[in-house]
């Protein structure tokens, strides 16, 4: 599914969150909301999903509004997993995955035919097989963040939405949560996904929309965004790069105002 | 049944027989009871023999004991328990915390308030449908009330504060009615429409009450597959593909549809909707959807207990049923407390 947000802005009161943004997001490309905290990723990602209504602009689905499609066809087709996500209830690892396959059940019934594949997959892909019976409350920060995470991707539609996947993860599961997202981009679906961690972010995505302050500072691929004058002016941070393997790196290294200090201390 | 109480799940459901098995037990034992209340009272019944009398079309003193007392009293308390049950699991449910229940958040006190003016206000000798409306709107007041109060944010501290105040509110109001009203035994009637009691009660008020009764059941037992999705917080679950305002809608007017015609006959009966679920959500692995059915089954058989219980006891005069549901429900009420503090510390 292609997503096409076009001049979006949000307003809340007197502050704006978004002002005339606009992005694609295309089948089988990993899309990268990056910026400051505060810059509006959520907020993007929010009204890319259809949760939230804009002041201006629109968002087209494949060319159609999200009110010509649907809500069940939006539910089948695109699955959005909330930053910092809780559950209300202990459910086991497996209901709480088994959620995901909602929009796909019609009235009463129970007739799912993709759901199991769908569940075991999410399941798999995120290292949750031997904890599928667990109750939610007894897992770690970063295993409830993989099991929401296996959550969005049992509704295998289209589009994926990712808000902050891998903030509470260990460096493993970080570089297996964005392995995964790759794959599902690499099947055909669009993915979107709000990252802090720029070193994964010029790695993994195909593209980058970098924010700040409800802008778009600066959007294409990794190396033209993650430049080191928008990271200057955005993050207010200097970068460390290099190469390996044919391919470029980067690390935040410094901050820039008080880059002397940490000289000093490091010293 | 089964395929109404498991709908969502079916791909994870991993004991796929205990959820039929659990509400045959439920539907079993709140049948059971049924019929001890039929023969459990002063006067002693021989329940065979008066049902046969009955059947054949004779009028005895035993078989009016029976139609005209008993059974009235059974069927309310069974349908006022199921509608309390309901409620409690429904608004749990929507508000993600196991506290909400209609008596504690003061959905009953608000109802009884609304049956009190109707009835001492002369609404309902007019017509008597505006008993169980009275209730109804009431009801739907105090649902309103809480969700613009507490529903966004599921902070249980919110909504114990707004019940409370809800709860005197209704309280004071329905006092200070009884006592403007020209009415000699204010104050037994004030324990009446406080505590709750389905003695004496006719099968007038069971027609009045059911049909509304039932509608508020099918809007909350229809929303099991939009709680489950709640689970995971409003964003997601509108992701998945609920239609919140209409969830919304739906709960408020349902609860306000079971608990306020209920209420509007029998007065507030107390702390079921929060026993019931309480007991059964372990038995359902927690999940939402599956607790619906069960709780109500579970909120019928408590109130048909403590019916019973109360007329069990023969010393002295008898007992109210809100005092009975209370004095189970309020320990429960406090161990839940403690509980939810402990784990927000």
């Amino acid at each position: 599914m292609r997503i096409t947000a076009e001049s979006i802005t949000v307003v809340v009161g007197t502050a704006t969150l978004l002002d005339n943004v606009t992005v694609t997001a295309e089948p089988g490309q990993l899309l990268g909301l990056v910026g400051p905290n505060g810059a509006g990723k959520s907020t993007l990602l929010r009204v890319l999903t259809g949760l939230r209504d804009c002041a201006r602009g629109q968002v087209l689905y494949d060319g159609r509004p999200r009110s010509e499609l649907g809500s069940l066809r939006m539910a089948q087709q695109l699955a959005y997993l909330a930053q910092r996500g809780s559950v209300a209830w202990p459910l086991t690892v497996q209901r709480l995955v088994a959620l995901g396959r909602m929009p796909h059940l019609r009235g009463w019934g129970t007739h799912d035919p993709a759901g199991a594949t769908a569940i075991e997959a999410a399941l798999t892909d995120t290292d949750l097989v031997r904890l599928r019976e667990r109750i939610v409350d007894t897992l770690s920060g970063g295993e409830l963040a993989r099991a929401l995470l296996a959550r969005a991707l049992a509704v295998n539609g289209s589009a994926l939405l990712v808000d902050e996947p891998v903030a509470a993860l260990d460096p493993y599961h970080q570089l297996q949560v964005m392995e995964i997202l790759r794959t599902r981009a690499d099947s055909g679906q669009a993915v979107i996904v709000v990252l802090h961690e720029l070193t994964l972010a010029a790695r993994f995505c195909d593209r980058l929309l970098l924010l700040d302050g409800g802008r778009a500072v600066g959007t294409g691929a990794p190396a033209g965004v993650l430049t080191d004058e928008n990271l200057r002016t955005t993050y207010g941070v200097t970068a460390l790069r290099g190469e390996r393997d044919g391919a470029a790196y980067l690390v935040p290294w410094n901050c820039v105002n008080q880059a002397a200090g940490a000289i000093q201390r490091s010293a | 049944m089964s395929t109404n109480a498991l709908p969502v799940l079916a791909a994870a459901n991993t004991a796929p027989m205990r959820p039929a098995l659990l509400l045959s037990v439920l539907g079993l034992v709140l049948m059971l009871l049924f019929v001890v209340s039929l023969g459990v009272g002063r006067a002693p019944l021989e329940l065979a023999a008066t049902i046969a009398q009955w059947m054949r079309g004779d009028s005895t003193l035993a078989t009016l004991i029976l139609i005209e007392l008993r059974l009235p009293r059974t069927l309310l308390a069974a349908l006022v328990g199921v509608s309390l049950g309901l409620a409690g699991a429904a608004l749990q449910g929507l508000l993600r915390n196991p506290l909400a229940e209609p008596g504690i958040i003061g959905v009953s006190a608000c109802a009884a308030l609304g049956a009190v003016i109707a009835f001492y206000g002369g609404l309902s000798a007019m017509a008597p449908l505006a008993l169980p409306l009275a209730g109804i709107a009431g009801a739907l007041l105090a649902v309103v009330l809480l969700y613009a109060l507490a529903g966004r944010e599921s902070s249980t501290l919110t909504l114990i504060l707004a019940g409370v105040a809800i709860n005197a509110f209704a309280g004071a109001a329905t006092a200070l009615v009884l006592n403007i009203a020209p009415n000699p035994f204010a104050v037994t009637e004030i324990v009446f429409w406080m505590m709750g009691s389905v003695a004496d009660r006719s099968m007038n008020h069971i027609q009045i009450a059911a049909p509304l009764m039932i509608v508020g059941w099918a809007l909350l037992g229809t929303s099991g597959r939009a709680l489950d999705a709640l689970t995971l917080g409003e964003d997601t679950a509108a992701s998945l593909g609920v239609r919140l305002a209409t969830l919304r809608l739906m709960l408020v007017l349902g609860t306000a549809l079971a608990v306020g015609s209920g209420v509007a006959v029998t007065g507030a009966v107390g702390f079921v909707g929060l026993v019931a679920p309480h007991l059964l959500r372990p038995l359902v692995g927690y999940q939402p959807s599956r607790l619906l059915i069960a709780s109500a089954l579970a909120g019928g058989v408590l109130v048909l207990a403590a019916d019973v219980a109360i007329r069990l006891v023969t010393i002295g005069p008898e007992l109210k049923l809100g005092v009975v549901t209370a004095l189970i429900g309020a320990p429960f009420f406090l161990v839940l407390v403690m509980r939810l503090r402990r784990e927000t510390i």
